[in-house]
C-alpha cells in the first residue's frame, strides 16, 4: 500500500515509459562502452564546472581537469566581466598553459594575463595572443590567428557549465529543460558559505550516481548512523519518494523530511538534540527572501516535503532542502571503473557559533554517509564485473537510474550512428 | 600558555582538538583511541551550550584568536560525536579505506 499517491499508470516507471524490464550494467563495466561515453556524452554536454562566486572579479580563473572529455579548461572572468573559457593549452607547441607545481591538479587564482611556462608566450583575458617570445625569429606568424582556443561557457542560476561540442548550439537554459526552468529564482547566490569534499572512487560514474538518486537503500546500508530503535522503525518502513519527474535527459525525485526538526527528540543522537542539526541539515532555516519556492520544488506541495533531488545529465545533482541549504553532486570519470566524486554543501553563512556548529554537524554527517555509501560501490563494481549475474530488476523507486542508463545509451547510440562507429558492446573490457 | 578562553579552562587538557580544518580533526578522530575520544566528548560535551553563549557575544567576522580555539575545539566534538555517541569505533562502519576529504571550507 503506498503511502503516498502514484500516478494513474500505477507507478511511477510505467507513468514515464522507461520500461519495467531487468537491466544489464554492461555500460558500467566494459572499458571500450566507456570510451565511447567519452566522446558520446562528456565532449557533447553541458557540464558543470563551478559558481560564478568563484570568479569573484576580474582576472579571476579556476582550471578543471575533465579527463573523460579528453580535455582541461581555464575558466575566468574577463575584462568586461564576462564568464569565459578555453581550452587549457598553449598554442605554440602545445604545452598545458595553467597549472602550478602538478600538471594534472586543478589550480585557481587571479591574474591580468597567462604566461604559458615553457616559452613565455602570453594570452590576455579574452584568449587573445598579445606576446610571442622571439617573434622575428618566427614564419609569417600572425599573433592574431593564435589565440586561445574557446570552449563555449554559459551561466544557469550562478551554475557555470561548459560545453566542448562545437557543432552543438542548443543554449544551456533549453538544454537544462523543465526542470532547470522549475528552479529559477531560487536564491543560490545567498548561499555562499562552501564546504566542498572530494573523493577518488573505484566505480564506474553512473554507479554512484545510482546510489544517490534512489533513497531505497537509506533505511538500510545506514542502518548503523541512527540510534537503534530508529533504524529499526525505519527499515519497516522502507523508503517512498513524495514524486518524480523526468524531462528529456533529467530527472529528479521529491522527497519526504524526515528528521528536521525530528517529530521525537529521542529518535536523534545527542549532539543532534543540542545543536538543531543532523543528514538533513540545520533544522532552522535561515531567512533566504523568498515567499514562494519555485515551482520546479517540492512540486507535489506536500506538507510533509523535506528535499528534492535533481540530476541534470551527464554528472551534476543538486539537492534543496527544505531548512534552507543545497548540497551539489558531480561525477568526474577517469576510467571504466573510477571515477572522482565531489560534494560540495552550500549555506547561507552563519551568525553564530552555534549556526557554525550546526552546519559543522550537516556537513560532516553528509561525510560519514558519503564515505559508506562509496565504499559500498566499489564492491558492486568488483562484483559486476565478475558477470556471474548480467540482468538486474530495479523498482520504481529506482526509476531515475533507468532514465540515467538509458539515457546514456541513446547518447551512444546516437554518437555510433552518426561516426559510425563498428558495433562492439559485449565482454570486452 | 592557556589557548582556550579562561572560563574554559577545564578543556585545557583537551586543547590540542581546537584544530582549524575539518581533514586534520577527522585525522586526529582516526589516529586516537575509543578511550581518549571518550574523554574529550565526557568533557567537552556538558559544556556545549555554555560555549556557544560565549562564542555569541562574537561577530563570526571578527573572533579573537582563543574564541575561534574554542569554536574548532567544538567543531572538534562534532567530528567525535558519531563514533562515541553510536558506532563504538572511529570510523565510521563498512567504509573500509574509502577517504572523502575536505577541499575547501570556511576559514573559521
Ligand atoms: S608551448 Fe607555450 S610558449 Fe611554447
Amino acid at each position: 500500500m503506498p503511502h503516498f499517491t502514484k500516478p494513474a499508470e500505477g507507478s511511477w516507471t510505467e507513468h514515464f515509459g522507461l520500461g519495467t524490464e531487468p537491466v544489464s550494467y554492461e555500460d558500467s563495466i566494459s572499458s571500450a562502452h566507456y570510451e565511447l561515453e567519452r566522446d558520446a556524452i562528456f565532449r557533447r554536454t553541458w557540464l558543470n564546472v563551478g559558481r560564478v562566486e568563484q570568479l569573484p572579479r576580474v582576472g579571476s580563473y579556476f582550471t578543471r581537469e575533465l579527463d573523460a572529455a579528453r580535455t582541461s579548461v581555464v575558466v575566468l572572468r574577463d575584462s568586461d566581466g564576462e564568464v569565459r573559457a578555453f581550452h587549457n593549452i598553449c598554442r605554440h607547441r602545445g604545452n598545458k598553459l595553467v597549472w602550478n607545481d602538478y600538471p594534472g591538479e586543478e589550480t585557481n587564482g587571479t591574474c591580468r594575463q597567462f604566461t604559458c611556462k615553457y616559452h613565455g608566450w602570453r594570452y590576455n583575458l579574452h584568449g587573445e595572443c598579445t606576446f610571442v617570445q622571439q617573434e622575428s625569429e618566427f614564419f609569417g606568424l600572425e599573433k592574431a590567428d593564435h589565440g586561445l582556443v574557446p570552449v563555449r561557457a554559459d551561466v544557469w542560476e550562478g551554475f557555470i557549465f561548459v560545453n566542448l561540442d562545437g557543432a552543438d548550439t542548443t543554449p544551456l537554459r533549453e538544454y537544462l529543460g523543465e526542470i532547470g526552468e522549475g528552479l529559477v529564482g531560487y536564491p543560490f547566490h545567498k548561499m555562499t558559505q562552501v564546504h566542498r569534499y572530494r573523493a577518488e572512487v573505484r566505480s564506474n560514474w553512473k554507479l554512484f550516481i545510482d546510489a544517490f538518486t534512489e533513497f531505497y537503500h537509506a533505511p538500510v546500508l545506514h542502518a548503523k548512523q541512527a540510534v537503534a530503535e530508529e533504524s529499526r522503525k525505519l527499515q519497516g518502513i522502507g523508503y517512498e519518494a513524495l514524486a518524480y519527474g523526468v524531462d528529456g535527459p533529467h530527472g529528479m525525485v521529491s522527497s519526504w523530511g524526515g528528521m528536521s526538526p525530528p517529530k521525537d527528540l529521542s529518535m536523534v543522537k545527542p549532539i543532534e538534540r543540542v545543536l538543531h542539526s543532523g543528514l538533513f541539515g540545520p533544522w532552522d532555516a535561515p531567512d533566504i527572501g523568498i515567499d514562494e519556492l519555485p515551482p520546479g520544488l517540492n512540486p507535489a506541495r506536500h506538507p510533509s516535503w523535506g528535499m528534492d533531488s535533481f540530476l541534470f545529465f551527464p554528472n551534476f545533482m543538486v539537492l534543496i532542502w527544505k531548512t534552507n541549504w543545497v548540497l551539489t553532486y558531480h561525477y568526474w570519470p577517469t576510467s571504466y571503473n573510477t571515477h572522482i566524486f565531489e560534494g560540495t554543501c552550500y549555506f547561507v553563512p552563519p551568525r553564530t557559533a552555534l549556526e557554525r556548529l550546526a552546519q559543522e554537524l550537516a556537513v560532516v554527517t553528509f561525510k560519514e554517509y558519503g564515505l559508506q555509501d562509496s565504499n559500498t560501490l566499489e564492491a558492486t563494481q568488483t562484483m559486476l564485473e565478475s558477470r556471474a549475474v548480467t540482468e538486474f530488476p530495479l523498482n520504481d523507486q529506482e526509476i531515475l537510474l533507468r532514465l540515467l542508463h538509458r539515457t546514456a545509451h541513446q547518447y551512444v547510440n546516437e554518437y555510433r550512428q552518426q561516426t559510425a562507429t563498428p558495433v562492439r558492446v559485449s565482454a570486452a573490457s | 600558555m592557556p589557548t582556550l578562553p579562561a572560563e574554559f579552562a577545564d578543556l585545557e587538557p583537551f586543547a590540542d582538538w581546537a584544530i582549524a580544518t575539518e581533514r586534520e580533526r577527522y585525522a586526529k578522530r582516526l589516529s586516537s583511541t575509543m578511550d581518549e575520544l571518550q574523554a574529550f566528548y565526557d568533557s567537552a560535551f556538558p559544556r556545549l551550550e555554555a560555549a556557544s553563549s560565549y562564542l555569541d557575544q562574537f561577530d563570526m567576522g571578527a573572533m579573537p584568536d582563543e574564541a575561534k580555539r574554542l569554536l574548532w575545539l567544538y567543531c572538534s566534538l562534532v567530528t567525535v560525536s558519531f563514533p562515541v555517541e553510536v558506532w563504538r569505533q572511529p570510523r565510521v562502519p563498512d567504509s573500509g579505506s574509502t577517504r572523502l576529504d575536505a577541499v575547501a571550507e570556511p576559514v573559521v
